[in-house]
């Protein structure tokens, strides 16, 4: 705490300050206030710092004090279940010692300094023993399904000097000593601090071999996305992204979800932490929330630290990734922080390339979504960082700067659809602008795992979807009289794909999640329903005697009266359907006769 | 800090006033000034440094001398004064009485740009608000602390809609009835005198906080008037316990007024001129609505856009439509039907209304018929369309059914007088009488148990 500097001039959160030999990117605290700030340039002496706090009332002259350490987050047990703002102050710290608003300055602890976890070392780790970063030092069980691996910081190499016994420690106490090198001895204790701008390493990288299921049909089956992949949900307003990002957060198989409400409405993120504890998570049966971790920027909170938001999402993502988890971050939303990106760069001078945004915004999002992957961590195990980042496009148009260059980075992408969303089609994925780059990898998992047919079904299921796409042209053009009978069976077997499979109510208890086999057995049943009846209608036998088969109407509501343990009953309709198929063709064979 | 006193000034232009070689100047102070003329015009401070200070004028920098000028800093932000007897009163921007009665006298101030409130201090709004309005009630209802938005268009009803909303607006089961605070930016005396009448004959005037700025008065000053009037409407609701309605009107003066004195600063301009921070800047208005967790009170919110050239992509809709939760949209070919409210129900969207509706709160098939109105209506829509040309002559039975269907619910369920306040109940009803004219296996939105109990089997197929 030394080298105070002086504010020259605040415009918003910009200060520039008088402030020799701080670097780049270190923290700083402004004024009486002890706002929370970072520097974001230099010019000779003088530091440009963005502030996280609303400057009202700071004024030229008053002190800048250096806290030695760039923007960092704390990584250690405690995060899980947290909610934490933007530069990592958890939020309910923040309301036990200020009350319902965030005031400015305060500085609370991250993690609970005095609770006691039970620690149990890694038994082959001796005294003695040469140590590199990363490396598993024990193990803290979290919570029951969540195991939380002490690691040693990634920066770190020297000689053990001691580690702790098995035991109950806090984190003020020490676990480990390490003798390094340069430094002489570092004490290691539970937690750890990492700069959140810079990506932690790992050993090496992996390609994608797992889809990353969501119990959505429409995600899961059409448009896949691999544990360690990247997607972008974009969508005006109304379309349904929180909603598909919540039902993401809640059903998907990874070990650990951080949800970063980067610049949107307090009420979802409270939509959140009043349903999270109660729902369960459909893998370990225990309480969501205890694989579940928040991070959260509202609109209404200052837009320097929306910018930071993102950052400190990633790098708490990567931090479980190195213990050896699936994790998955969701952004929501990218817009809001390249927004942010936008304001700060407008305020700094800096020339607008698209819309006001700065020429670095493409490379920005690159190397933000470039910290997914999946990998082998320093410690010799397998984990992954998936990202999904919502985008909200002006006006929904989807060529805009943020969703253009999202667009190109990420492998797959879920476009929401507003017409589809003013029908109450939901999820509002739209199958025409949506695509997948990962549909091949999952597909050797879904032909493993679940069924060897998987990739023909979805294809002949897309095709359907297309073919009437085209059709519905013609039939606003003249009518759907005009259709010869294989069409119109197409037409009615699409609105069946739509209805029966593509439309899933998050609302719905039986429908909610969708297990990968029950995704199958519905996608099994229509396509199976389609390719009969197309047959049927080939031997002339009229569309009409078809559409009026009671069954028919079952097929459209199975989804919701079948649970996933009930799939021998999907199968029995399947039957069901084809004896009443072949009946009813012997029926005009007759008749012909 | 003691206050400063400066009697000169460098340059004015476009609302704002530059002074050089003021040290220590905070952020965002508060500025009094007196002209040559001896009048009197308040400011503050928006950008600050040892050399160069600017202030933003409320009332604008035109016939300022700028040798002959008192700037006073007077070393505190933006404050209202808050007390009971705020209520049936009138304001202007920055809470100063526009209605010949003293100024409020208090020693609780607030800085009328608040505190951000902590995401878990929130309360997840759940409890039903009955408008009395069938569009709203029973495809999108309202909810007690959400925000929710009238898009509108010159010379739709928006203003006659927000009041229906604010006259006939009770929770079920309870006779406690809101209080509102009215913030009208840039509108007309006329719209305002609209809505102090309709306060005034159905008596709750004394209930009612109005603040104006109307067309004629400095534009500059809707920009601190929002914050004033949400700064009475949280002191309202979570310090005197009260339910709040704020209704604000018209958010795109008061865009438009942000883009004139961003202009001025020489902001980047993104989208149609406006600055990039339009939307944090609406956030911090519109996220002041909500409900507060071990507080009885509550503000909900309805704030009344209007779309330039009935353009909902248009920046002041959509940036609006991002935070808000839901929007309510006024159609200008419903409206040119003579159809009252003209309620596009496609766009139209409450996101609330899934925690406060169904069994316990209206009725338990609620949430299923709304999904299934908005889907019937969309495919009415659709063969409506076809229809036109191919001519409802040649349309299949089904579709014939639909067209039928799609007027019967402009018709029956949308249009209802100025006057008329449904029961939830009621709308209900009206939405099954509509929907038992479409065969039952065509309604796979509700259950087999709802077509059981609410179609009805005669007058169906």
């Amino acid at each position: 705490m030394t080298d105070r500097g002086t504010i020259i001039e605040i415009n918003g959160p910009l200060v520039r300050a008088r402030l020799p030999g701080i670097a780049s990117g270190e923290q700083v605290r402004l004024g009486e206030m002890a706002l929370t700030g970072e520097v974001i340039g230099l010019d000779g002496d003088r530091a440009l710092i963005q502030v996280y706090e609303s400057t009202e009332m700071l004024r030229p002259g008053e002190g800048v004090t250096p806290l030695g350490y760039p923007l960092s987050v704390e990584l250690g047990p405690g995060l899980l279940g947290g909610i934490f703002d933007g530069i990592q102050r958890p939020l309910k710290n923040l309301r036990d010692q200020a009350g319902d608003h965030i005031p400015r300055g305060l500085d609370v602890p991250v993690l609970d300094r005095d609770k006691l976890w039970s620690f149990t070392p890694n038994p082959e780790l001796k005294a003695g023993q040469e140590i590199r970063g990363g490396i598993l030092l024990g193990k803290v069980q979290e919570t029951a399904s969540i195991e939380h691996r002490i690691l040693a910081p990634p920066d770190i190499s020297g000689e053990l000097v001691e580690l702790a016994g098995a035991g109950d420690y806090n984190l003020r106490q020490v676990i480990a000593r390490i003798h390094t090198p340069l430094n002489g001895i570092r004490e290691l204790k539970l937690f750890h601090r990492w700069p959140v701008r810079i990506p932690r390493p790992y050993a090496r990288r992996h390609e994608g071999v797992a889809p990353l299921l969501t119990g959505q049909r429409i995600l899961d089956t059409f448009f896949p996305l691999l544990k360690g992949g990247k997607g972008a949900i974009p969508g005006p307003f109304g379309a349904g992204k929180t909603m598909l990002q919540q039902q993401i957060a809640r059903w998907t198989n990874a070990d650990i979800v951080i949800y970063v409400g980067c610049g949107e409405r307090g009420n979802e993120l409270v939509d959140i932490l009043e349903s999270f504890p109660q729902l369960t998570d459909p893998y370990s049966g225990r309480s969501l929330m205890e694989r579940t971790l928040l991070v959260a920027n509202t609109s209404n909170m200052p837009v320097v630290a929306r910018e930071a938001s993102i950052y400190l999402g990633v790098t708490l993502a990567e931090y479980f990734r190195d213990q050896g988890h699936d994790v998955v971050m969701l952004a929501d939303s990218t817009s809001r922080w390249a927004e942010a990106l936008r304001e700060v760069a407008g305020r700094l001078g800096q020339m607008p390339v698209e819309e006001g945004y700065p020429a670095y915004l493409a490379s920005r999002l690159a190397s933000f979504y470039e910290r997914a992957g999946r990998v082998k961590t320093l410690s010799g195990e397998s984990g992954s960082v998936s990202l999904i980042g919502a985008v909200s496009p002006p006006g929904g148009d989807f060529s805009e700067p943020v969703t253009n260059h999202t667009k190109d980075i990420i492998q797959t992408f879920w476009a929401l659809s507003k017409p589809l969303a003013d029908a109450r089609h939901y999820p509002s994925v739209s199958w025409i602008e949506s695509f997948s780059d990962a549909v091949e990898a999952a597909a050797k998992w879904w032909s493993k795992e679940v069924d060897p047919n998987w990739q023909e079904k979805r294809i002949l299921a897309l095709n359907l979807l297309s073919a009437a796409e085209e059709l519905a042209r013609i039939i606003n053009l003249v009518g759907a009289e005009a259709l010869s009978p294989q069409q119109r069976w197409t037409v009615e077997m699409a609105t069946l794909v739509r209805e029966g499979l593509l439309q899933q109510n998050a609302l719905d208890d039986v429908d909610s999640y969708c297990s990968p086999q029950k995704q199958f057995a519905l996608l099994d049943l229509i396509i199976g329903l389609y390719q009969q009846g197309q047959e049927l209608v080939k031997a002339n036998v009229p569309v009409s005697a078809l559409l009026a088969l009671p069954l028919l109407s079952r097929t459209r509501r199975c989804k919701n009266l079948y649970g996933n343990d009930q799939l021998e009953e999907l199968t029995a309709l399947g039957r069901e359907f084809q004896e009443e198929l072949e009946k009813l063709h012997r029926k005009y064979e007759e008749q012909k006769a | 800090m003691k206050e400063k006193e400066y009697r000169y000034a460098s340059a004015a232009h476009n609302g704002l006033l530059f002074l050089k070689s003021v040290p220590g100047v905070a952020f965002g102070d508060r500025v009094s000034i007196r002209d040559q003329h001896g009048r009197k015009r308040n400011g503050q401070v928006i950008l600050s440094s040892n050399e160069l200070v600017m202030v933003q004028i409320l009332e604008g920098t035109d016939d300022v001398n700028l040798e002959d000028i008192w700037v006073r800093f007077l070393e505190e932000p933006f404050e209202m004064p808050l007390s009971p007897d705020v209520l049936g009163r009138v304001f202007n921007g920055i809470g100063e009485p526009r209605d010949d009665r003293p100024p409020i006298v208090s020693r609780l101030r607030r800085n009328v740009n608040g505190q951000p409130l902590n995401p878990i201090a929130r309360a997840y709004p759940r409890e039903f608000i009955q408008t009395g309005i069938s569009a709203i009630d029973g495809l999108n209802s309202l909810v007690r602390g959400q925000k929710l938005p009238i898009f509108s268009g010159s010379g739709l009803p928006h203003n006659k809609l927000a009041a229906q909303i604010v006259r006939q607006s009770k929770l079920l089961g309870e006779e406690s009835r809101f209080v509102v605070v009215f913030a009208a930016m840039g509108v007309s005396y006329a719209d305002a005198q609209f809505f102090r009448e309709d306060f005034e004959s159905n008596g709750v005037l004394g209930n009612v906080v109005m603040f104006t700025n109307l067309a004629d008065d400095p534009p500059i000053e809707r920009l601190i008037l929002p914050r004033t009037a949400m700064t009475v409407a949280e002191y309202l609701a979570f310090d005197l316990d009260l339910h709040v309605l704020v209704v604000l009107t018209d958010m795109t003066y008061y865009a438009e007024a942000l883009r004139e004195v961003a202009t001025a600063k020489g902001d980047v301009p993104t989208r149609k001129g406006y600055p990039g921070y339009l939307y944090s800047d609406l956030a911090e208005i519109y996220e002041r609505a909500g409900r507060v967790r071990e507080r009885h009170g509550s503000i909900t919110m309805v704030p009344v856009v209007s779309m330039p050239s009935d353009d909902i992509t248009h920046p002041i809709p959509d940036l609006t439509g991002y935070i808000t939760e839901g929007q309510i949209v006024l159609s200008r070919e419903l409206n040119n039907q003579d159809l009252y409210p003209p309620v596009n129900i496609p766009p139209s969207l409450s996101r609330l209304m899934k925690d406060g509706i169904g069994k316990d709160d209206t009725r338990e098939d609620h949430p299923r018929v709304a999904n299934q109105l908005y889907a019937a209506y969309a495919k009415a829509l659709e063969v409506r369309n076809l229809a036109s040309i191919i001519g409802p002559d040649e349309l299949p039975d089904l579709d014939r059914k639909y067209l039928k269907f799609a007027d019967g619910f402009e018709q029956r369920f949308l249009a209802q007088g100025m006057d008329e306040d449904r029961s939830i109940i009621q709308t209900l009803n009206i939405a099954w009488d509509l929907l038992s004219g479409l065969p039952r296996d065509v309604l796979s939105r509700v259950t087999e148990a709802d077509l059981a109990r609410y179609h009805h089997w005669n007058s169906g197929t």
